[in-house]
């Protein structure tokens, strides 16, 4: 299985063999990987898969979704235990949607690709990003079609060349600039190179009571890693600037009152769970709208690949919450709680008399 | 009603109940609420009624024609002619009395000069634009009170109960009781003005009956979504298009009122959605999650969802869509009706894909079908689709009263956490275990190691783990197959009239009451009896293949031009291929009863092989001639 096989971050190297919740990493495994050897996606599975084993996520209280494309692949190969749903092309936050309205206490975590949510499924990508759903959206951005065998994607850089030669002569999407504009309430670019600064903000976005979304740059080692291209690891390694050291302390943690903060800025979220950041290259508070708005223009001025948190909103609304559905899911309901007596049903009988 | 047709001026044999308006005004003039004073006045006087609309897709300013067809014997399909025209609307006024049949009576404002016009027709021209001064002394209501000021005057003129006008004005406008107190005077001004400078020659008038005591009024789109309501729907998502708007918006109106506990907290999450593409994605994932999902649209719509409706069968997912049917291609005429996505509907998606639907007749059928298209989807865990139409949807029909839904609603197979303890974890997502090719499912959040499993649209095993293996892929479609012969004995069955006659005709929706009707005229005029079956419901149960077994002729009568559901009986059915021939109508408006009867007769002369057919129709001879309402 693709995550399993990798070896832990230092950081986590004295982890028991169970997590809070009792489960062991194995329990938070999917199915064998089917990607191209060395596919940044399998890389991105992986820290999933940790992050999810780290919080103690329970794997029933999870759905994992996609739409379709080498990345959309990838739930199946995470979260055994959790319902999945490889759906259509373009179209998960659709089904996303749907899946929130019928139960509201499920964590989403979903997995698209830039074709899949820049291209085709721009529509849905947009509308998502209005609508406050408790769903993790992750991107994995190869600038490229990879299902389909290297077309350009919408988020490929203008001037970057396909494998064949041609040259894109578009400009490129940014999907974090558009969800940072629509309102989203957790918005980070991530290098699937770098695994201990993916690791906690998968954490801090499984922990964020939100939409959290993530454009993760993760290369195609098949279509799109030779020179020329933007999305390629040996571009991505050399042109990424990590905002700060990222971590992230669930609510649970009794430790973390008790550790030195040091100079780190520390962000608290509506659950009592911190992300602590630490910066590198300039101080910037991820959670100061018109910073974030600032430090997305300049790493476009720049042409750096900014990664890190770039936006969090702590305290955001449901949308389940704000249309007042009841608290039981939806799809437990029987005619007990949802049909209206008698009584209804005759009062508008004899109204319409 | 025949006897006025050919009628001069003057007429003295008395109409009693059997007639038909046509009110032309504005649209945005707000004269919907004047129609429907009048359509519940008559209906308050026990005389059976219907109300259909045509209307412009504007907003304001283009010709809208409201038409009621009053009639004792109950038949409410739409009447071809208006034996009365009421010409509110000056920029269609000329055009409305050109096409007046002779013999009609024509209500205008005397300043339209129109009383050259048409000297075969009744004029009665009326001072609507200084009647209303008095009726009115608000200046900016007067726009709209002048409407009333016909209804006053038909009143006077067809006998219509000035108590029953006033009743129905007061539960139209029930929660604007100044609206009640503006309006009111004007349909007794319209009323005594008529009554004092009137002399009546026409034919029409009202007698009160009693064949409205247990009815009501209602469009089929509301009928629909009370039926949603009452049936644990949980979970819409939609987008706007006519003639289905109406359906979700009622259905959010009336849980906001109905569906929301003490607490404040509501059993049901509406989305509006940013196209349908997303309305019909976001009923997948809600009826993959567990709830009882639904959406409404129209013929474009339907376009739009094909990909997903493809995915909802094959993954096996339960939902429901309501094709509020309008006439196309493309946006065609987006405010008149057509049963036009017969094909578009059954067969939607790539792929072999075919579809569960059922064909509501009448508000009553609207409302049950709601709650038995929402069972099937659950019981069969497949995309399920009321076909509806403009003409249900969005006209007023008087209907039934819908009974009290009594049963539990039908969640179909799913196993809880319990069940999986008993099966110690066992279980195959699509194992067709009880043989009616239906498996089990689980819904996300089960509390079960073993409950989740991985939902696809590609190939996949009974255990749902990904498969291009041929044998997989054959066994899984034979399954769907049973899975759809298990539907067919699920489904709603058809209403047969049997009379003995070895012509058959098939029909379904909302021509129900024009096609009995020319049925009945048939027989009474023509002296061919023909025996009837109603579908209500694809696929075919096993009483519609014995209805076209047991007849030598079936005629299927629809509202297309490609005669769409004879398409499909020849292929689901082919050993009745030969016997199908087609009565079409396609203009846009609802089928008449004139329209069925004509066709019938035209084919049927010249039917070789049914002797029988001939027989019935040498013995009609005395009645050609007598055509039927057209
Ligand atoms: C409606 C539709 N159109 C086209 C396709 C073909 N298709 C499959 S995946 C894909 C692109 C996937 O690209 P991306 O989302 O970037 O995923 P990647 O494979 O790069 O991870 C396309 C065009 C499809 N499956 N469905
Ligand atoms: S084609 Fe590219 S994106 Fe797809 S699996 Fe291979 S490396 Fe990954
Ligand atoms: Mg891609």
């Amino acid at each position: 299985m693709a995550g399993t096989t990798e070896a832990a971050p230092p950081a986590e190297s004295k982890q028991p063999q169970v997590n809070l919740i009792g489960l062991s990493k194995k329990d938070y495994g999917g199915l064998k990987s089917t990607l191209c050897i060395g596919c940044g996606h399998d890389l991105i599975t992986a820290r999933i898969i940790d992050a999810c084993y780290n919080l103690g996520v329970r794997p029933e209280n999870v759905a994992k979704l996609s739409g379709i494309g080498c990345s959309s692949k990838t739930p199946a190969y995470f979260l055994n235990r959790s319902h999945g749903f490889n759906s259509v092309h373009g179209r998960m936050p659709a089904i996303a949607t749907g899946v929130q309205m019928a139960n509201k206490n499920l964590k989403m975590i979903a997995v698209s690709g830039d074709g899949d949510s820049a291209n085709i499924g721009m529509g849905h990508f947009v509308h998502v990003m209005r609508r406050n759903l408790n769903l993790l959206y992750i991107v994995e951005n190869n600038g490229v079609y990879g299902l389909t065998k290297g077309q350009f994607s919408a988020t490929a850089d203008k001037g970057s060349k396909q494998k064949s030669g041609n040259v894109n002569p578009n400009e490129p999407i940014d999907l974090c600039e558009m969800a940072y504009m629509l309102g989203c309430g957790f918005v980070a670019r991530l290098f699937a190179g770098n695994s201990k600064q993916m690791t906690s903000v998968i954490e801090a976005a499984i922990a964020y009571k939100g939409l959290a979304f993530l454009d993760i740059i993760s290369p195609c080692v098949t279509f799109n890693n030779h020179e020329g291209s933007t999305k390629s690891f040996a571009y991505a390694k050399g042109n990424e600037e990590p905002l700060h050291d990222i971590g992230f302390v669930p609510a649970y943690d009794p430790t973390y009152m008790e550790m030195d903060h040091g100079e780190e800025r520390e962000i608290t979220l509506s659950d009592g769970s911190h992300i602590t950041l630490k910066a590198l290259s300039k101080d910037f508070d991820p959670s100061d709208r018109v910073a974030a708005g600032n430090q997305i223009m300049e790493a476009k001025h720049s042409k750096k690949i900014l990664t890190g948190l770039i936006y969090v909103n702590p305290k955001s609304e449901l949308l389940m919450d704000q249309m007042q559905v009841i608290d039981t899911p939806l799809s437990l309901l029987t005619e007990k709680e949802t049909r209206p007596a008698e009584s209804v049903l005759k009062q508008i009988m004899d109204d319409l008399a | 009603m025949t006897t006025a047709t050919a009628a001069p001026p003057q007429n003295t044999t008395k109409v009693v109940n059997d007639f038909s308006f046509s009110i032309a005004t504005a649209n945005g003039s707000g004269s919907q609420t004047a129609n429907m004073v009048l359509l519940r006045g008559l209906f308050k006087m026990g005389i059976p009624v219907s109300g259909k609309n045509m209307f412009p897709s504007n907003i304001q300013g283009l010709p809208t024609w409201f038409t009621i067809r009053v009639n004792k014997d109950g038949w409410i399909g739409r009447a071809t002619t208006p034996d009365i025209i009421v010409c509110m609307n000056p920029e269609s006024a000329v055009e409305d009395v050109e096409n007046a049949r002779k013999g009609a009576v024509l209500i205008y404002d005397d300043s339209l000069g129109l009383s050259k016009m048409r000297p075969d027709c009744i004029h009665y021209p009326v001072p609507f634009k200084k009647l209303v001064v008095d009726a009115c002394p608000d200046l900016k209501l007067r726009k709209l009170v002048i409407n009333m000021l016909y209804v006053g005057v038909c009143s006077a003129l067809f006998n219509i109960s000035e108590e029953s006008l006033v009743a129905a004005l007061e539960s139209q406008l029930k929660t604007k009781p100044k609206a009640v107190l503006a309006n009111k005077p004007a349909i007794q001004l319209g009323r005594k003005w008529a009554l004092e400078n009137i002399k009546k020659v026409d034919a029409f008038s009202c007698e009160p009956l009693n064949k409205t005591s247990n009815k009501i009024i209602i469009e089929g789109n509301a009928a629909t979504a009370l039926g949603l309501m009452f049936n644990g729907c949980t979970a819409v998502a939609w987008y706007p298009i006519t003639p289905s708007s109406s359906l979700c918006e009622s259905l959010e109106d009336y849980m906001r009122d109905y569906r929301v506990n003490p607490d404040g907290k509501r059993t049901f999450a509406v989305v509006q959605a940013e196209d349908e593409i997303a309305a019909c994605g976001m009923i997948t994932g809600a009826g993959w999650a567990g709830a009882r999902a639904f959406t409404s649209t129209s013929g474009p719509g339907v376009s739009l969802m094909n990909e997903m409706i493809g995915l909802g069968y094959f993954a096996e997912i339960p939902f429901v869509i309501c094709n509020v049917a309008r006439t196309g291609p493309s946006t065609g005429l987006p405010t008149r009706t057509m049963q036009g996505d017969i094909i578009s509907v059954i067969y939607a998606s790539h792929g072999d894909t075919k579809h569960v639907a059922v064909f509501p007749s009448n508000p009553k059928e609207a409302f049950e079908m709601a709650g038995i298209a929402l069972d099937l989807a659950e019981q069969l865990q497949t995309p399920v689709f009321i076909n509806s139409d403009l003409d249900l949807g969005m006209n007023y029909w008087m209907s039934d009263r819908f009974d009290y839904p009594t049963g539990p609603i039908k969640r179909g197979k799913v196993l809880h956490k319990e069940d999986l303890e008993k099966l110690k974890g066992q279980w195959a997502r699509y194992k067709d275990v009880d043989g009616d090719g239906i498996g089990y499912r689980t819904l996300p959040g089960t509390d079960h190691p073993n409950a989740a499993y991985f939902t696809r649209g590609t190939g996949h095993t009974e255990q749902a783990t990904y498969s291009e293996k041929a044998t997989d892929w054959k066994k899984n479609m034979d399954r769907l197959t049973r899975k759809f012969n298990t539907a067919k004995t699920l489904v709603p069955k058809p209403v047969i009239e049997n009379k003995g006659s070895t012509i058959g005709l098939l029909y379904f929706g909302t021509t129900d009451s024009s096609v009995r009707e020319a049925a009945s005229i048939l027989e009474q005029q023509h002296g061919v009896r023909i025996d009837l079956c109603r579908l209500r419901a694809f696929p075919f149960s096993k009483e519609v293949e014995d209805f076209l077994d047991k007849h030598a002729v079936v005629y299927v009568c629809e509202m297309n031009r490609d005669a769409q559901m004879a398409m499909v009986i020849r292929a689901e059915l082919p050993n009745a291929a030969t016997k199908i021939r087609s009565i079409l109508h396609y203009d846009g408006l609802p089928l008449t009863a004139g329209v069925v009867v004509s066709e019938f007769l035209a084919q049927h002369k010249n039917e070789p092989h049914s002797t029988a057919v001939a027989q019935q129709l040498s013995q009609a001879t005395s009645a050609v001639g007598s055509k039927g309402r057209d």
